[in-house]
């Protein structure tokens, strides 16, 4: 009889089957790894399992124990035993270890809160699971791994049966991962079935009973660790037609146009904390670099820290056109020619409250204005190029940037910064969230582009988006650099097996 | 298709209307309670000469607010500001030159000193200038020990309580039209020049219709009682500049991208850091010319010059349209709110309310602006 057990769950979001008929089954004591790349549905499948998406928003059955199970929230999968464990820590910093592990429900008279009490069952639990942390400091004082332990701690508090990890070891050093993963053990032992979420497959087969990988929200296998291998997992992971919505085109570049050498960039929170670590590149007029990697591997810090626009510590020698040169903050990039089409558009691209005019002008404002003066009519102008030839859909350049559609949204972005004339543009998942036809058009402009002579650097979570646009492609693993190829020796096995730091 | 001379009525237009129209309704009540005294040219005067120093720290603070942060000092500072103008005229003896600069370059080094310590050391402005608020009040009841100094300098005082000779207002009022018809012309014209299609020269000037009317009609009303006071001469220069700042500099686009969004402006080459602390000298100074038209009207600097005048420019950009969240608001409406404040406070005393009720009345109008602002955002 299964611990656990997920029938055909099927999860529609508008125009997209995120889950197409998946199913999961786990036992007790069982370790149990969910793999695929970014965007296959594994968060999806978790943020069923735990309520997050209640009852009735998909289809499928759920079974704890052998009985139906019908949550229609956190809570419901709590009480059923569920305890998930996510990315980013739940944990309040400004509150003790006690407090957290028992937020919300403390033991408590009419409200008053009985803190011997508290501190005592705190204790207890963290002696049972051999933490060597005092339930009375502050939460936000403890390392990012004792953190982790803690939230683990305050989901065996809730007598989880069932737990679920999303990608834990993702900030961990390598002397936490291990304590993690004694810990784990002991849970195992205890009957624990856990789930265990990550992209870093040595982990996964050092750690896993059974291991499932799901692709475009889809089970594509399930087998026994012991009975499977790196390859083969990677190979089911990528098992994808890359169709042929890239149109091939072959550029000609011989001219470096930006060499970046011993980049290092660190963590914002954790002090010494390399997320990229000492990564050399560099990219040709009319080339286009890609740079593979998954979620966490540091992609998007290296290219901030080229841009200058980094908030942690960095250190990097930047060459621009052969000559060595100094970038301390966008502004300075901008002037040499680099632009920085940056993801998360909602984020980091967009004012959405102003006009396409006045977002797509202001990265270029100065040389389209003027110093000091604007002037409106020249701005206008100048928004006529991109908004014509990127095809973005409005009324006017007018329009307020929150109502476009998120394809003509990511145009705005792009031809704001086309309107700085960069020699060296940067792509941060550029399509990220667009629909189809958006994608193609922002396709052909890039190899456009990279026709007119502009170096491009690529970033995309998207493996085919990678292989089908780059002329050679950079992996990036944990920080470090782990692959290089080119546009011919580019397969998905080999760049993925880069990715997961497996070559 | 011509971007750039469609007209378009967008949410803040829009806006500007019913403004306007609820400033008329609220005129048109006062002058039939009042029987027929609100809307006198010396009521108008007074009015107007009532509303010059919150409308003028308003200029100032819908840019700090624009930006995203907020300046609860400013009634401290102008305080401070003042007392050290009255100081350097009749303690020191020096003329009044010495007194302008020196009130504006105290205004202009107190919001340097806010601006490093909220752009650079990352403090909050909230926090920054709140304690602003305390040590400058501390600062000008250290300077004037807590006694008041009189102006002895008649100069000084004429700049809160002359007025313009009737002609150099009429003198101004053709200077502003000319000004008005060359901006006309410059606008049709550039139609042509940027390759746009031919100039309108007829509709742009049948455009320029409004502002001249409405510049003809100000001096007019204004020269009837005593002609344009000065301190409304300072307000309209300062109002001017500032619409020239928020529209037409990059430095005005600037604290609207900062403020909408503070990430994407960074990464798109902006330094946020250094045009924050400029926004706030820009308000410093702004308080400092302020201080000088407040310390005339008065006639003298005291310990508690401009006590809560911050929440009175902060609630004028509020009503104007401004989040305090930051990236929006316009010169336009928070000098509008200004004015509709000014007339609440003008009108009521004319009508006798109690100051308690003033003051209960102005508190509920400036929640239920804003409450009707935020209903209006969620039905678009």
């Amino acid at each position: 009889m299964p611990l656990l057990e997920m029938r055909n769950i099927v999860k529609e979001f508008p125009g997209v089957r995120a889950l197409d008929g998946v199913s999961f089954t786990l036992d007790r004591g069982e370790f149990h790894a969910l793999v695929g790349e970014n965007g296959a549905g594994k968060s999806t499948l978790m943020k069923v399992l735990s309520g997050v998406f209640p009852e009735g928003t998909f289809e499928g059955e759920i079974l704890v124990d052998d009985e139906v199970r019908h949550f229609r929230g956190i809570r419901d999968s709590e009480a059923a035993g569920i305890a998930i464990i996510f990315q980013e820590l739940s944990l309040v910093k400004e509150l003790t270890v006690g407090e957290n592990i028992f937020l919300g429900k403390a033991p408590s008279w009419f409200g008053v809160i009985n803190w011997s009490e508290l501190y005592h069952k705190a204790s207890k639990l963290l002696k049972d699971l051999h933490l060597p942390i005092d339930p009375r400091v502050k939460v936000g004082g403890l390392g990012i791994g004792q953190q982790q332990l803690v939230e683990i701690a305050k989901a065996l508090s809730q007598n989880a049966k069932i737990l679920v990890l999303d990608e834990p070891t993702a900030a961990l050093t390598e002397s936490e991962v291990e304590t993690l993963f004694v810990i784990l053990k002991k849970l195992k032992e205890r009957g624990v079935g856990m789930i265990y979420i990550s992209h870093k497959l040595d982990e996964v087969f050092k750690m896993s009973d059974q291991i499932t990988v799901l692709r475009d929200g889809k089970t594509v296998a399930t087998h026994a660790a012991a009975e499977t291998d790196k390859n083969r997992v990677i190979a089911a992971m990528v098992g994808r037609d890359v169709g042929d919505i890239f149109p091939k085109a072959e550029h000609e570049h011989e001219q470096t146009a930006l060499s970046v050498k011993n980049l290092t960039a660190y963590s914002v929170d954790v002090a010494d904390k390399k997320l990229v670590d000492s990564v050399s590149f560099d990219v040709k007029r009319g080339e286009v670099l890609g740079i593979a990697g998954l979620m966490g591997a540091g992609r998007t810090e290296l290219l901030m820290a080229v841009f200058g626009a980094w908030q942690g510590e960095y250190s990097r020698e930047i060459e621009v056109d052969g000559k060595s040169t100094s970038i301390d903050s966008p502004t300075d990039a901008i002037a040499k020619g680099i632009g920085f089409v940056t993801e998360d558009r909602k984020r980091f691209g967009l004012i959405l409250d102003q006009t396409i005019l006045d977002n797509m002008t202001l990265a270029g404002l100065r040389s389209i204005s003027g110093r000091f003066l604007t002037n409106r009519t020249r701005e206008t102008m100048a928004a006529k190029g991109p908004m014509k030839s990127l095809r973005i859909k409005a009324n006017s350049s007018l329009t307020v940037t929150g109502t476009l559609s998120g394809g003509n949204q990511q145009k705005v972005v792009l031809g704001k910064w086309l309107l700085t004339n960069p020699k060296i543009l940067f792509l941060d998942e550029p399509t990220r969230g667009i629909d189809v036809g958006a994608k193609r058009e922002i396709y052909a402009e890039i190899n456009k582009l990279a026709k007119g002579g502009m170096a491009i650097v690529l970033v995309s979570s998207e493996l085919p988006e990678v292989l089908g646009l780059s002329d050679r492609v950079i992996v990036l693993h944990e920080g470090k650099l782990t692959g290089e190829f080119t546009r011919e020796e580019a397969t998905p096995e080999k760049v993925m097996a880069a990715a997961t730091g497996h070559n | 298709m011509d971007e750039t001379n469609k007209t378009r009525i967008t949410k803040s237009t829009l806006r500007a209307y019913i403004m306007i129209a609820v400033l008329g309704l609220i005129w048109v009540y006062f002058h039939w309670a009042t029987d027929s005294i609100f809307l006198t040219p010396r009521n108008l005067s007074n009015l107007m000469t009532q509303m010059s120093v919150t409308a003028i720290l308003a200029v100032g603070m819908l840019m700090v607010i624009v930006s995203g942060n907020i300046d609860l000092s400013v009634g401290a500072v102008l305080g401070f500001a003042g007392g050290i103008a009255a100081y350097a005229v009749t303690v020191l003896d020096y003329g009044l030159p010495v007194a302008i600069i020196a009130a504006i370059v105290v205004g202009v080094v107190i919001g340097l000193f806010h601006g490093v310590l909220t752009a650079y050391l990352n403090i909050p402005a909230f926090i920054v200038t709140l304690g602003g608020l305390l040590a400058w009040r501390g600062a000008v009841k250290w300077l004037l020990g807590g006694n008041t100094i009189p102006i002895s300098n008649e100069t000084f005082k004429a700049i809160g309580n002359n007025n313009l000779p009737l002609s150099v207002g009429w003198a101004l009022a053709a200077a502003a039209i000319l000004f008005v018809l060359f901006i006309a012309y410059r606008k049709a014209k550039s139609v042509k020049d940027y390759g746009l299609g031919e100039p309108n020269y007829g509709g742009e000037l049948l455009k320029a219709i409004i502002p001249i009317g409405g510049i003809v009609a100000f001096i007019w009303v204004m020269n009837a009682y005593q002609g344009v006071p000065i301190p409304v001469l300072i307000l309209l220069a300062v109002a001017l500049f500032g619409g020239f700042i928020t529209d037409s500099t990059t430095f005005g686009r600037y604290l609207y991208a900062i403020g909408g969004n503070a990430d994407a402006a960074r990464l798109s080459g902006i330094n946020n850091k250094r045009n924050i602390l400029k926004v706030f000298a820009l308000l410093g100074a702004l308080t400092g010319i302020a201080s000088l038209i407040f310390t005339a009207r008065v006639g003298s600097a005291s310990p508690d010059a401009g006590v809560l005048k911050e929440l009175d420019a902060i609630a004028a950009c509020v009503i104007g349209g401004a989040s305090l969240m930051g990236g929006r608001g316009t010169i336009f409406g928070a000098c509008l709110g200004a004015l509709i404040m000014a007339s609440l406070d003008n009108g009521m005393s004319l009508l006798n309310v109690r100051d308690f009720m003033q003051d209960i009345i102005k508190g509920s109008i400036l929640v239920a602006a804003v409450g009707l602002d935020m209903m209006g955002r969620k039905q678009s």
